[in-house]
């Protein structure tokens, strides 16, 4: 078995961050394996312009974004396996991976980064009642239809859930030709940015219905119409208020998840509020060298803070190849609460250079004038006040300047003031 | 009376401007900005993409508007968009169509194909 010191599995945002970096602080030996057959990953599907407003300064489109990584890539030499779909993943990290030209093949790296992505939830995830004609798509797989491939899968086009990209689906399908009736929300506010139900609802009139859903697809061999309906504060369809759209293809963007079946059969603990990967605020997983980052550890709204996170997890690996054994003085174990959906980092492992942690968290619902509170049992560490607070933005905050030796259990809550 | 969505921020502040031009409902000045444009001269980036002739594992190439354009011309854009061709390799940002409808802005590619 051929032994390497990096193994990357995921050759997009995440993983090209994680491997500039890792070779960055001094690991020259990387392997990325990327199931595709180029790298850059989803942002070679997001056309539209907005991204690296961070990381550049600019406004770039997602093949832009990933181009500058890709380019830092090559400069470095960096190998990475195309075509190549990683099968498992053990405790020893030892990978087994295939492709066209290798077969059936295994290596074993002293580091694994796991920067795999996330999936669209589909139909049979949310259950839609009805038939089970052609026409019905996640937003996500029109979208590398239409811009990878270049075909339109619809021209009367409807669209379940106003995540963004639904919402960047609806202006592209219209700058295309179709006519897109319509968006239904089953939420009574909208899960996207601002600027995007402007530029890609308002722009072009598309109605947005919220705390509606589609509860029945119809038609036999082609999807001839849906049937949507209002629900009441449970989320549960009202009779008498269903409404019937004719239409020849239905969009779902309702949720993405991460791909984290890999991990989770490595025997790696899940986080199951994320439903990716358990980690410390060195984004490694309980299997020792292990790293994740990225959607597949908990799904983002800005690539950003998703390279941002395969840069860290790339320095931690390198870390960890040099000095695998690090003296830890003692785990604080982070919860999340009142208000909060999850808080990354699960855990902290204190080591006498700790000197500052960064937590992400999301809130369940907007929110309006709130403090987020860090404690320590009843001791509050930091709090910070924010006018507003939504879902589909990801919060940070930076713990420092405390001695993380004396912290027993950490929480972060979002209190209404 | 009009009424506008603020994009600047998570806030989305309701910003309307009264018949004699007042504006309020923003909470801050970057707000003011915003509208003051978005109400006198609306702009969009156009980002879509155009036929590759002469390659049959890649049959579009994406491309986008190197500046942002009036909003009322975006759909003119696109027809000119989905007119054009181009013909293998395809360099980042080189240019697919210059000045697009006499708006002064060039269309380029966003990708490179070899």
């Amino acid at each position: 078995m051929v032994n390497i010191e990096l193994a990357i599995i995921g050759g997009g945002s995440a993983g090209l961050a994680a491997a500039i970096s890792a070779y960055d602080n001094g690991v020259k030996d990387i392997v990325v394996f990327e199931r595709a057959d180029k790298l850059g990953g989803i942002l070679n599907q997001c056309i539209h312009n907005g991204f690296g407003l961070h990381t550049f300064k600019e406004e770039l489109t997602g093949p832009e974004y990933a181009q500058r990584f890709i380019d830092e890539f090559y400069k470095r030499g960096i190998v990475s396996k195309l075509n190549t779909l990683v099968l498992s993943l053990s405790k020893d990290k030892v990978l087994t991976y295939s492709n066209g030209e290798e077969g059936i093949t295994q290596v074993k790296a002293k580091a694994v980064i796991f920067a795999a992505g996330c999936n669209e939830r589909t139909r049979g995830q949310i259950l839609i009642p009805g038939n089970r004609p052609k026409g019905v798509f996640t937003a996500g797989l029109a979208q590398k239809y239409l811009n990878i491939e270049g075909y339109l899968v619809g021209k009367n086009v409807y669209i379940l859930g106003s995540g963004d990209i639904g919402l960047i689906m609806a202006r592209r399908m219209t700058l295309e030709g179709c006519n897109v009736i319509g968006v239904s929300e089953l939420m009574p506010y909208s899960n996207g940015l601002n600027r995007n139900i402007v530029q890609c609802l308002e722009d072009f009139n598309i109605p947005l219905r919220l705390h509606n859903t589609v509860t029945k697809i119809i038609g036999k061999e082609k999807l001839e119409a849906i049937e949507i309906c209002d629900v009441d504060d449970n989320l549960k369809p009202i009779e008498g208020h269903e409404q019937t759209i004719k239409c020849d293809c239905l969009l779902l963007s309702v949720g993405l998840y991460p791909f984290n079946v890999l991990l989770n059969q490595a025997g790696a603990m899940a986080n199951q509020r994320t439903k990716g990967a358990f980690v410390d605020q060195n984004l490694e997983t309980t299997i020792p060298g292990v790293f994740s980052c990225g959607n597949v550890l908990h799904v983002h709204d800005l690539v950003d803070f998703v390279s941002e996170e395969g840069t860290i997890a790339g320095k931690n690996s390198a870390e960890y190849i040099k000095n695998p054994y690090v003296a830890v003085s003692r785990i604080i174990e982070v919860s999340a609460l009142n208000n909060l959906g999850y808080v990354l980092p699960n855990c902290i492992k204190a080591t006498d250079s700790l000197k500052s942690v960064t937590f992400s968290f999301r809130v369940r619902k907007p929110l309006k004038n709130v403090t987020i509170v860090i404690k320590d049992g009843d001791k509050v560490l930091k709090q910070m006040k924010k006018p507003n607070i939504i879902p589909s933005e990801m919060e940070k905050i930076v713990l420092k300047d405390v001695d993380f030796n004396s912290i027993n259990a950490i929480t972060v809550s979002v209190e209404e003031n | 009376m009009k009424e506008f969505t603020c994009i600047i921020c998570p806030n989305g502040c309701k910003v309307t401007i009264a018949d004699d031009g007042t504006i309020s409902g923003n909470k801050c000045p970057r707000g003011l900005v915003y509208v003051k444009q978005e109400s006198t001269n609306p702009i969009r980036t156009v980002t879509s993409t155009v036929k590759v002739i002469g390659c049959p594992s890649c049959r579009v190439v994406t491309v986008k508007t190197e500046q942002a354009i009036p909003k009322e011309k975006v759909f003119d854009v696109m027809k000119e968009i989905n007119k054009a061709s181009v013909s293998l390799p395809v360099k980042m940002h080189q240019i697919i169509i210059s000045n697009v409808c006499g708006t002064g802005v060039n269309v380029i590619a966003t990708k490179e194909i070899e």
